[in-house]
């Protein structure tokens, strides 16, 4: 899970993906995740700071964030490999 | 400490485009009724949980007695005890000094046992049983007679009865311009059939016509409808005293005004289109103040409002079951609100805010309810804050007819309770249990 080549991702949760044009924003939590995704951390590491950073349960946090990589997929923020 | 933790989202921003669902609205939480913490009234008696404002109630009521009183001498409320017949809501409308306003037997009989005295009930709908009429002529109440089986089977009673008047009005229907026109109660006007009503009453030695009635609508957008009525019920009223030389004590303009919810479809604002309080006040009474009546003769002015005076006071309390994602990618909120609770649904788009704090960050959503039917859906699309398990919701303006429209459907009924003008909290009704229900049925023996 890697974040596609080019995407800004500002500090305030602003995205913009130069390809397509689109623009968008995501809250704290998203942006935690970006930044992680970025460092090419795997996604149990990701799991992992995740309930290291919140108050969360590990069933939140699994949902949550497949929730949130298939949204990233769908828009095309993010490719498999 | 760690910091609140937040699902992830992510917005696709439409530079420049017009947002269909509005603007968001909600950039506050609803942490409060009346000064009473929603969080405390919900850990008390459980979720879902209506609750109606005493105050809000008085108050509404107040505004909307000024608005007529201030521009005409003789106004009189009476409570649409269809609207929301809970006894502690219609004890706050008779405190007030509203009559009542009932549809059926089984309304009629509960403005009794509120304490109403008869002569102050209004008897109002297509139906009245034979017991119903008898009971309603021995009380004095006021009888508007829906159709000619009714005044028929009226005088067939009267016949049979010495010493005694009914008291009757007639419902009237009419044309004033708003579609589609109402005509399937009361007798029509534009076509005779309201004259000829009136007349074979004025043939009727125990029928003593009272006052002239219509309810031309609910949720009539414009006031003009009203001054269009008023004008034909005048009509009526003038023509009845140059044929009998008497005059009808009351006209009774029932209900119609619009609560400040939004219709589903509008895309403006229910609260920034509707007409105000005054605004009817100014059509109806103006029309009768310049038609003609002498002083001494004008009418006294009845009024019938039902959700305008209780909509604002109704609150519905829920929590969120569980959010999901749907095939094509919107989001999905699931509440323990659903529309079995929640009749007004079908027509309104309602407020929803969240109880708790939130960040700026939003998401467009539905939000079903928690029944296991596919038309659940309380909200088809709307821009909420993140929500999550456990979150919690406040429905507002939902006090008139939900509390007499749900049904026991899957879930029972919930709760509800009135935080009167102090702050303090009464449970009102009970929340339906397994007896509640299971005791109205019967096994056959060989089914035991
Ligand atoms: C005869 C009559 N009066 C009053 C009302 C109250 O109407 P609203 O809630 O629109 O004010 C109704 C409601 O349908 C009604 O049928």
């Amino acid at each position: 899970m890697k974040v596609r080549k080019n995407i800004a991702i500002s500090e305030n949760g602003f995205i913009f993906n130069p390809l397509t044009g689109d623009s968008f924003s995501v809250n704290e939590t998203g942006v935690f995740i970006l930044q992680k995704l970025k460092e090419e951390e795997t996604i149990e590491a990701i799991l992992q700071s995740l309930m290291d950073e919140y108050e969360l349960d590990t069933y939140t946090a699994e949902k949550d964030l497949n929730d949130f990589l298939s949204m990233l997929k769908s828009y095309q923020l993010i490719t498999n490999d | 400490m760690k910091p609140n933790y937040e699902s992830p989202t992510i917005q696709k921003l439409n530079a420049g485009m017009m947002n269909k669902f509005g603007s968001r609205t909600e950039y506050t939480p609803v942490k409060f009724i009346d000064n009473v913490a929603i969080a405390d009234l919900m850990d008390q008696y459980g979720s879902p949980l209506f609750v109606i404002s005493e105050r809000t109630i008085r108050q509404t009521y107040q505004k909307a007695l000024k608005a007529f009183r201030m521009r005409y001498p003789k106004v009189q409320f009476a409570w649409s005890y269809k609207t929301n017949y809970l006894n502690a809501v219609c004890q706050v409308f008779h405190q007030e000094g509203s009559w009542a306003e009932v549809v059926s037997g089984f309304e009629y009989q509960k403005a009794l046992r509120n304490g109403v005295p008869g002569n102050l009930i209004i008897f109002n709908g297509p139906d009245k049983s034979r017991e119903d009429l008898i009971m309603a002529v021995e009380n004095r109440s006021l009888i508007h007679i829906d159709h000619f089986d009714e005044l028929f089977m009226l005088i067939e009673i009267m016949e049979e009865r010495e010493d005694v008047k009914a008291r009757v009005a007639i419902r009237v229907n009419m044309d004033t311009g708003v579609y589609p026109q109402w005509d399937r109660f009361g007798f029509n006007y534009e076509n005779g059939q309201a004259w000829n009503a009136i007349v074979k009453i004025i043939a009727q030695e125990k029928l003593q016509l009272e006052g002239l009635h219509c309810h031309i609508g609910t949720y009539m957008l414009t006031a003009n409808a009203y001054a269009v009525a008023a004008r034909k019920m005048c009509e009526l009223a003038f023509a009845y005293a140059n044929t009998t030389g008497k005059h009808v004590k009351y006209l009774d303009m029932g209900g119609g005004f619009c609560s400040a919810n939004t219709l589903k479809g509008s895309y403006l604002q229910g609260s920034d289109i509707i007409p105000t309080f005054d605004d009817y006040a100014e059509a109806i009474t103006t029309t009768i103040l310049q038609f003609g009546f002498r002083p001494d003769e004008l009418p006294l002015l009845i009024l019938e409002t039902g959700r305008a005076l209780i909509d604002e006071a109704g609150y519905l309390l829920g929590t969120v079951l569980a959010t999901k994602r749907l095939a094509d990618g919107r989001r999905a909120t699931v509440l323990d609100i659903g529309i079995n609770i929640m009749f007004t649904s079908f027509w309104y788009n309602h407020r929803v805010s969240p109880a708790q704090d939130f960040t700026q960050h939003v998401e467009e959503t539905t939000l079903y309810g928690p029944l296991c039917m596919n038309i659940d859906a309380i909200r088809e699309s709307v821009i909420m804050p993140i929500l999550k398990k456990d979150d919690r919701v406040v429905v507002h303006e939902v006090g008139a007819y939900n509390m007499t429209q749900w049904m026991q459907f899957i879930t029972m009924r919930p709760n509800v309770v009135m935080i009167d003008t102090k702050g303090e909290v009464h449970l009102i009704r009970k929340q339906e249990t397994v007896n509640t229900i299971v005791d109205c049925e019967v096994v056959p023996e060989h089914l035991k």
